[in-house]
Order: structure tokens, then sequence, then C-alpha cells
């Protein structure tokens, strides 16, 4: 990748800072390694906190005997469910729901637990080493009862009352029933996508701490959503929002499962405004593997009908959402847009998704980047090529005659997801395949596999197209202001987590401004700073806060220029701002006057102020009613060995189309992050359970993930093709463009490789599992 | 992942370490080497030593070299050692070959050949090195020295013949002769993980014929060691793909392979099937 900063010696050359692969501003800490991270951040008199989880998967708590470790030295407090009675469970992220209410997680385990690695005590000691001692000496009687491992089995009690099945979710349009009556090809699958979820180098972290001389509560270590917590801990603790300061460091990746609150979140918050002490909360990576949201798992049974060319008249898909054992923040965030988000790029004249919402004794799941569009891609592309085999059609020719074209545009489906109608605004699906394709010889690549194949190797090309959502609203502000040095300030409500996020603000900020990007500091994950904000998720951080943060840059711009004006005697609109300096347009060199210097004279006090409100600063604020949708597609090249049912990622390519890229190189490392990720769920990634409950993948010995041998690099066309009018700069998200198609192209390719289409119905795909398909000649043949 | 409280030793020779062995055994007093698989397990709790004997400041064990027809490895030497031919000849080479399937590199640089011995992992190269080609041990306490045999020495998963008291002072393979062929091969999701099943076969030709055939498996089963039935298919045979196929059906079938949750008992079956296949060609190209 090749990132170059322009110099600051461009000094009276207009500057487009949007569009260029500029450097971090984030990297100097980082790679000096001054970088904060929540396990940096201490306290004087902060305690340690460890949590004793429950080592069954579902049971009665008889009794917990705390003694022992009460009396240890060093131990401060040490809490059961009855130490925290007026805590509530954790609340979901909109409110309550009250079908959903009776599934919310309690913050301790109270009277059952219901996953290996749910929180039952928790122990506040001076070190860490001395919690750790104590909590090994918590002793726990729980009463077994039968773990439900299967989502697909009959629903049971989950609590008096209220069924395993928390909620069923209905979607769809068109007359489904007549369809399939008429069609000439009904096709049907039933593909599982493993139990797997992102895992962050830095595992999370929470340090609470109260403010007792102000009487704030400070919870630090927050990532993705801080200001969602604020109002979600200030709604269950009754503290009023403004008495909640939540503040994010650096973040070590997020992923979507970093920075909801959970309970230890919850836990040391309510103990350092107790002890009046601060909480240190740092969780070890075993803790991590089984308490932080999992997601992903889900069984499909879906059908297409199909007309004799190969064109979809309806589908038809009933799905089995694993959630483990809470329903968490999310509440049915990702089982609701599994069924809005799954017919994708193609046109589907009638269609029904039933969801069943079903609760397990696993550890609770929720978002993981691309949720549900990473499910659902795999799903969809799987029954595409189903349909290619059933009536011999070429893979490609079928997507081809089902896909939405440009003409189309916009594109309204009636279903939902995130809230929102589908609305796809922009874009040419299969022109971004034709590009792709012709940018890497698709007919020599195909031809090379032939003849590898010809010679015995079992090589294989899969193909998958994908749409995803991205930039969800409402709303989002900025503040910015340029203090008496020239340096601007960009204060915004959005996050972190490792994505660049600073510089692309700033990049936005400083092309409005005609400033060098480096004098823009940009606040993010500070509540304290702006009472509002969405923070980083949903690929959304630079569609709504960067669009935010144009907006309000334009506003400040014009501030400059007016204050300019009557500095420079000249109307505002002669005038134009060059790396800082007002000039005029029509003379250059020429007078000029630096931001600082107008900053100076829109001070309070200053003589020049006039009437004018004091300071050189503007609020910008972006509101949105749809999403914007990105999309593209991935070729992946296998080869699979048969003696041991290893699969080789060979080559893989992505093409993805995100309207307008402020930083490409940034957005390229999103996408070869997200593929990373993808291959994960693909062939390697999974949370397994042993029948009783136990999870077997609680390390990175049993949880593999893959590294550099096992990640070819891949080869990225993005494409600036089709913009969105939807927002000012026509930018779309990049966040989940990498990881969304992957499983779905590597299926495909194992398929094309071993020679069985439709084998691969099940993710990840071991060796073992492809060693048995190999020995059974496939399965579930269309 | 704190380790739970222990006392720290650090001997600078031999015999102090065998006395602070004799004293602390009793009360899980253990060996601290390179610490890449003593140090998790503490981490994790799964250990809970209450002392530590850290071997590393102890001179006399970092030796490597041959004496005697044996190429003899202190307890202090590292994997990364192998990354060159410590020896000439055939023996050297394999341990190079061998020795990059090891973990990563940071790790290598750390953990111990002996080590490993001690830890007994089923799937270890290096225990796998040691059944294949009948090496030794020598083992020392307060009560003196003696020399256990590969095959006498692995016990079965994490076991070994090794007693709490003893440490296990250096290893010994024979020095292999020019014309051996070795050929070593092995499975694992991904580099640097331990093997689902790896295989190790050296022999001889005499005659266009294979004479002395020696195959081991590690990862398969509890414990490596050699395969009587695959070796016998071996012997006397052309190599090629006919005798090496017949070795590796031989193998497959002698195992009884291990089984978890998530590894079936088939599925090592067919990997013992691949990796003897080719390790033997790997060895018909030395
Ligand atoms: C991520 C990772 C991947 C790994 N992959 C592999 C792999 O692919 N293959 C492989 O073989 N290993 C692998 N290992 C393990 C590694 O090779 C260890 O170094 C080795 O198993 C133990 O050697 P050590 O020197 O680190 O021993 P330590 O961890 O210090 O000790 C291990 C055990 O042996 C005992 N012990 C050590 N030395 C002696 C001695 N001289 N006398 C008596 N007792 C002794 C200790 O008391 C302890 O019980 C991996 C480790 C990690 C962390």
């Amino acid at each position: 990748m090749n990132r170059s900063t322009p110099s600051p010696a461009s000094r009276g050359r207009k500057e487009s800072w949007i569009g260029q692969s500029v450097e971090r501003l984030e990297d100097p800490p980082l790679v000096a390694g001054r970088g904060e991270f929540a396990g940096d951040i201490n306290f004087p008199h902060q305690l340690h906190m460890r949590i004793v989880r429950s080592t069954h998967a579902h049971g009665r708590i008889v009794s917990i005997d705390t003694a022992a470790a009460r009396a240890l030295p060093g131990v401060y407090a040490l809490w059961t469910a009855a130490d925290i009675a007026d805590v509530p469970p954790i609340d979901f992220r909109e409110g309550s729901i009250p079908a959903l209410d009776p599934y919310r997680q309690p913050v301790l385990a109270s009277g059952v637990v219901r996953y290996v690695g749910e929180p039952v005590a928790a122990v506040f000691a001076e070190d860490a080493y001395v919690a750790e001692d104590a909590a090994d000496l918590v002793a726990m009687d729980i009463d077994e009862l039968p773990p439900l491992l299967d989502s697909q089995a009959a629903p049971v009690e989950f609590s008096p009352g209220h069924g395993s099945e928390a909620a069923l979710i209905r979607q769809g349009y068109g007359d489904v029933d007549a369809a399939f009556r008429t069609a000439p090809h009904i096709v049907e699958l039933e593909l599982a996508i493993g139990r797997h979820s992102g895992v962050p180098l830095e595992t999370r972290g929470a340090i609470g701490r109260y403010d007792a001389s102000r009487g704030i509560l400070e919870l630090h270590g927050a990532a993705k959503v801080p200001h969602r917590n604020q109002e979600l801990l200030s709604r269950m603790l009754g503290i009023p929002p403004s008495a909640i300061h939540v503040h994010e460091s650096h973040v070590g990746g997020g992923f979507g499962i970093r920075g909801e609150l959970y309970p230890e979140d919850v836990l040391v918050c309510v103990a350092a405004k107790r002890f009046k002490r601060p909480v240190k909360w740092i969780e070890d990576r075993r803790e991590h593997l089984i308490a932080a949201n999992h997601s992903r798992q889900q069984l499909h049974k879906i059908r297409a009908a199909v007309d004799a060319d190969g064109v979809i008249l309806a589908i038809d898909d009933v799905y089995f959402h694993d959630q483990g054992a809470y329903v968490r923040t999310h509440a049915t965030r990702v089982v609701h847009m599994t069924a809005g988000i799954l017919p994708g790029p193609y046109r589907v004249p009638a269609y029904r998704s039933v969801g069943h919402f079903r609760l397990t004794n696993k550890t609770p799941a929720a978002t993981y980047r691309a949720p549900g569009c990473y499910e659902t891609t795999f799903v969809r592309e799987r029954l595409v090529d189903a349909i290619a085999a059933r009536l011999d059609i070429d893979r490609i020719e079928v997507r081809r005659r089902n896909t939405i074209g440009p003409a189309e545009m916009p594109y309204l489906r009636p279903l939902e997801a995130l809230g929102e109608s589908i609305h796809y605004d922009t874009g040419d699906y299969m022109g971004l395949v034709e590009k792709l394709f012709a940018k890497i010889g698709w007919d020599k690549l195909k031809a090379d596999i032939k003849k590898r194949k010809a010679a015995g190797e079992l090589v294989g090309i899969g193909v998958a197209m994908f749409v995803e959502k991205s930039g969800l609203g409402p709303i989002d502000g900025v503040k910015i202001s340029v203090d008496t040095a020239g340096m601007v300030e960009v204060v915004t409500g959005g996050a972190s987590l490792g994505q660049g996020f600073e510089t692309v603000m700033a990049q936005v900020a400083a092309d409005a401004l005609g400033i060098d990007y480096r004098r823009c500091r940009v606040i993010h994950g500070q509540t304290d700073r702006i009472s509002h904000g969405i923070g980083a998720h949903a690929s959304r951080a630079t569609v709504m806060t960067a669009s935010a943060t144009h907006i309000a840059a334009m506003k400040l711009r014009a501030k400059a220029l007016e204050a300019a004006g009557e500095l420079l005697q000249a109307p505002a609109d002669t005038l134009d701002i060059v790396d800082g300096e007002v000039m005029r347009k029509d003379q250059n060199p020429g007078p000029s006057i630096s931001l600082g210097k107008i900053a100076q004279h829109l001070a309070p006090g200053a003589k020049t102020l006039a009437d004018r409100e004091p300071g050189l600063a503007a609020e910008g604020w972006f509101k949105t009613s749809h999403q914007v949708y990105p999309y593209g597609t991935n070729i992946a090249v296998v080869r699979v060995d048969a003696e041991t049912g290893g699969v080789a990622v060979e080559r893989y390519f992505i093409a993805y189309d995100i309207g307008r890229a402020i930083n490409p190189a940034l957005v390229e490392a999103q996408i070869v992050g997200g593929f990373t990720q993808g291959l994960g769920g693909a062939l390697f990634e999974e949370f397994t359970y042993s029948e009783a409950g136990d999870p077997l993948a609680v390390t990175f010995a049993d949880y593999v993930m893959p590294a550099i041998h096992e990640t070819p690099a891949p080869n990225i066309l993005l494409a600036q093709d089709y913009t969105t009018p939807l927002n000012p700069l026509g930018i779309k998200g990049a966040g989940e463009s990498g990881i969304t198609a992957v499983g779905a192209a590597i299926a495909s390719a194992i398929d094309d490789a071993i020679g069985i289409p439709g084998a691969v119905t099940q993710l990840p795909v071991t060796p073992q599992r492809l060693k048995r398909l190999l020995a059974n000649g496939g399965v579930t043949r269309p | 992942m704190k380790p739970a409280a222990f006392r720290y030793h650090a001997p600078k020779t031999i015999d102090e370490a065998v006395a602070l062995l004799a004293e602390v055994a009793p009360q899980d007093g253990r060996v601290l080497a390179g610490g890449q698989s003593l140090v998790p397990t503490m981490a994790f709790r799964l250990a809970k030593p209450t002392h530590l004997v850290d071997i590393n400041g102890v001179a006399a064990l970092n030796r490597l070299g041959v004496a005697g027809g044996k190429l003899v490895i202190g307890a202090c030497v590292r994997h990364a050692a192998f990354h060159r031919p410590v020896c000439e000849g055939p023996l050297g080479a394999l341990l190079r070959d061998v020795v990059r399937h090891i973990a990563h590199y940071p790790i290598r640089n750390r953990g111990t050949f002996c080590g490993s011995l001690a830890h007994a992992d089923p799937a270890s190269e290096w225990c796998l090195v040691m059944a294949a080609l009948d090496g030794e041990v020598a083992a020392k306490s307060a009560h003196g020295e003696r020399v256990i045999a590969a095959r006498d020495f692995f016990k079965g998963v994490m076991t070994t013949a090794l007693r709490d008291d003893e440490l296990l002072v250096e290893a010994r393979l024979n020095i292999l002769g020019a014309d051996t062929r070795c050929g070593f091969y092995e499975f694992s999701r991904r580099a640097g993980d331990f093997a689902m099943a790896a295989a190790l076969c050296s022999y001889r030709l005499e005659a266009g014929k294979i004479v002395a055939p020696r195959i081991a498996l590690g990862g398969a089963e509890p414990s490596p060691r050699r395969i009587a039935e695959a070796e016998r298919a071996l012997a006397g045979a052309v190599p090629g793909d006919k005798a090496f196929r017949a070795a590796a059906q031989a193998a497959m079938a002698a195992v009884d392979p291990m089984e978890d949750a998530t590894t079936s008992a088939e599925f090592r079956r067919d990997l013992v099937l691949a990796v003897t296949r080719r390790a033997l060609e790997r060895a018909d190209k030395s």
C-alpha cells in the first residue's frame, strides 16, 4: 500500500484532502508505545474486580459459599446477586421491550445460571492476583438442569411463563405460496453458519470511578457506543445522564462486540459509587471467549421457486437463530435484520421469512461485523449456486438474470433492516462484477483452473455478490472550533476502534476549511464533550459523522470568510482559504489573514467582534432517514487437499463500490481486515460445545483464527462509481465491506474444487467436515 | 490469567538444581525451562506449583554437541538452536526441517528441546523424533543419575517416566549414517499449531531395497511410537508409491487414534494415512 502525505510546502495550492491516502494521525503515539488502552488506565486507591463465573451450562443456584474468599487478606468486598438487588437486568439499547424484558441478563445470576461463563459473583480486592485467588475460593453449589444447546429443538421453559423462543420474526411480501405452486423448479437447501465472533486483540476493560467532589460517575474503557451506554447506565442506575461521564481511550479492535454494555461495566460503576474507590476490571482471554458476545449461529431452511431460465420467482426461508442464554442490548436486531437483507442484489418478486429467535444455554450472541449479512450472503449465494447447478446454467449467468440493474435504482424492497425500509440508493451490481472480471482476467483464470483440474488438482473458483447496508441514521452532530493558534478541534460523538476515525474526520474538516489535516484534533468517545453521539457501528461513522463534520466545517468556513471579508475589506465570495490563510481568489500572493488571527478577532472582548456571537466555532447536524448501500463481489480460488481435508486459499479478489473514499488506503485496510475475519468464519473459527454445554473453544489453541500463513493478501478493486445522493459527500460505509461475502465465496470455490455442487452446507469448513463430504460424495444435492 | 503465588529459585549448578528439587518436589515444586508450556498452564491456573526451580541460569545445561557417536542436547538448548543443522549429515538436516513446525519464532527462542520431552504433549515434534530414532534421556535426582530409553520414557498424554524430583539433564540421539534417508510430515490447521498427526520415517537402501526402516507417528495416539506393522510393510521393498502406500495403510490400520469432541478417530486415521505416505515421499527425495 502506497501512502503519501502531501508536504505542507504546498502553500498557495488548493489541496483536496478528500480522496487521499494520507498517513494516519493516530499512529505516532501507537507506534511509539504511548497509546492508552483500558489496561493503561489507573487511578490511585483503585480496587481490582474479578468475576466468578458459572461452570455449569444450566442449573439452579443452591448456595454460594463466599466465606473463605472474604476471609482472604486483601479482599475488600464480595458481591452476589443479593448485594445488588437494586440493580436491574441489562437494559436494551432502545429501552424497554415488554415482550423481551423477561429475557434480559441480570448483572449477577440470581437463582439460575444459564451458560458457562455467566457472572455469579464479583470479588473486589487490593490487587488483581488476590482478586483471582479469592475468586478461586468461591464455592458454588448448583443443582444441574438439562442444557438446551440446539436452537432447532423444541422450545422449553426459559423462566416461569416464558418459553425459550423469545420472538418469532416475520417479514415478507408477495404471494409466495402461489409462486411455489406453479414454479417449474423448486430448489431447497439447509444451511448452517457456525458460532463465532469478533476477537479483538485488546480484551474488554472497564474502570469505574466516582468523583464525589463533583458527584460524577465515570466509566473508562468504553468503546463503540459511549453515549448509548451513558443513557443505558442512566436509566438502569437512576442517575441523570449528565452526571455520568463515559470515556473512550485507545481501543484495540471492536468488531461490534466490544463496547456494548455488559454486566462487568455495570458492576464497576455500581461498585465505584458504593465504595467511593475506583474499580478496575480487565478481561482475560479465556473470559473473553466465553463472556463477550458470540455471534452468527443460524440454521436456514430455504427454498427458491425458479422459472425455466433460472429466474427467481419467490424465496421462502425459515431460520433458527441461536441467541444463547439471554437477550442482550441489541434485542432482536440481528435476527430481524437477517430477514431484511437476505435477498441482497437480486430481484425477488415474492418473499417470506420466518425467524425463530431461540435461547440456548450458550454465551449470549449479538452483533459482529456485518451482522446478519455474513450469514445471509452465505445462504443466498449458496442458493443461487444451487439454482445454477440444478438448471445447468452458468453461475454468473444466473446472477446476471436475477440482479437488480442500475436503471431500477433507487430500488425499494418492502422489508426492514434496523428499523428502516430497504431502499437501495445507487449502484450497478453486475457492472462491478464485469469490472472485476476485466481487471483479473476472468477467462484466463477460468482456463488456468480448468487446466489444473484436468491435471488432477482439486482447485476451484467461487463467486459471491453482496449488498451491504451502512450509515445508519437518524442523526449525528459535530462541534468544530478554531483556537487562536489556528488549531482546529472537531468534537464528535463518534468512536474510534482503531479504524482511522480521527484521520478521516480531519481530512473532511481540512477539506472544507482549506487547512492541513494535521492541524485538526478530533475528539471522539467523550460524553462530557458533546451530549449526543452515535459511536462507531454498522459502518456508519464515516457516513454519519463525516457528513456532520462537513456540514459543521462549511458553516465555520462561512463564518471565517465573513469575518475575514470585513478585515480584508473584500466581499466574502471573493475569498478562499488556502493552507489556513484566508486570501482573495484573484490575488495570489496578496494580503491574507490566518484562521488563528480570525479567531483572535472573534474572541470574546475583541474590538472586532462587534455584535457577533464570540468564537470561531460552529455546530453541524446531519439527518437522514435512509441507510446507504455499498456493494461488492468476491472471487476465491482455493485448493483442496483431498487426503487431509485441508483448504488453501490461493488467491482472493474483492471488488467494492464505496461511492467515495475519503482515504482509499484506510478503506482497503478495512477490506483486508474484514476479509481475514471472514476467512476465520469460513474455515477456522467456531465456538463449539460439549453435550453438557461446556465451551470447548476457550483459548487461542482451540478457537482457531487464521494467521498470516493462512491468509493470502486479497487483491482489491476499490470502485468509486456510484456515489449516493443521500449525504453531502456521496459516501457509503467501509467497515463491513471485506467480511460479508467471504464465507459464501469460499464455500462456492470448495464446491467447484471437489466437483460436488452444493456440497458445502455448513461453515466453517473444517478439514474433518470436508473429509466427510468427500467420503459421502457430498450432501443435500439439490 | 494471574498465576497463583509461588516461590522462585534460581540455581547456578546442576547439583544445586537437583538439591532444590529434592526439597520442593514433594510440595509440587517444578522445573522451569523455557516456560512456553508451563507458564500458560499456570496463567490458566491449571497448574499451581508452589515452587519453581528455574534452570535457565545453569550454564552446564547449555551443552549441545556430538560425543561418542551421539548428539547430546542439554536441558537449556532452545528450539531455535536447530534452525541450522547442529551436526553433520542427515540428523542435523532432519532436525532443521522438523523445528520449523514447532510453534512460532518467539516461542522457539525460549522453549527447550528437553522441556518438550518433559512436557510430553502427544503431538510434540521432538518427542516424535526421540521415539522414531530411539533416543535416550539422562535424568538426575538427589538419588543419582539414570538413563531412560525413549520407548520407556513416554507414558501417555503429558506423562513420562520422569520422577517429580528428577531433572532431565540431557537428551541424546544417535548420529545417523550419511546414507540414511529421513522424511517428516505433519498436518495442522495452521502453521505453528500442534500437529493433528505427524509422521517421521527413515531408512537406508541396500541394492535398491529398503533396509532398517523406521516409521513413527506423533499426535495420533497418547504417545509417539514406532509402528512395527508399517516398518514391516516397508522392509525389503523398492521405494516408490506402491511401497509407501502399503506402509501408510499398515500404519493407519495399526494406530488407535485419540478422539475428542471436535476430532474423530476416523478423521485422525485418515490423517495418519496421509502424513505417513508423505513423510516417506520426503525421505525418498531426501
Ligand atoms: C502458541 C504455542 C504453540 C506451540 N506449538 C508447539 C508445537 O507445535 N510443537 C511443540 O512441540 N510444542 C509447541 N509448543 C510448546 C513449546 O514447544 C514448549 O516450549 C515446550 O513444550 C516446553 O518446553 P519449555 O522449555 O518451554 O518447558 P516449560 O514450559 O518450562 O516446562 C514444561 C514442563 O516440563 C517440565 N520441564 C521442563 N524442563 C525440564 C527438565 N529439564 N527436567 C524436568 N522437567 C522439566 C516443567 O516442569 C513443566 O512441567 C507451543 C507453545 C505455544 C505457547
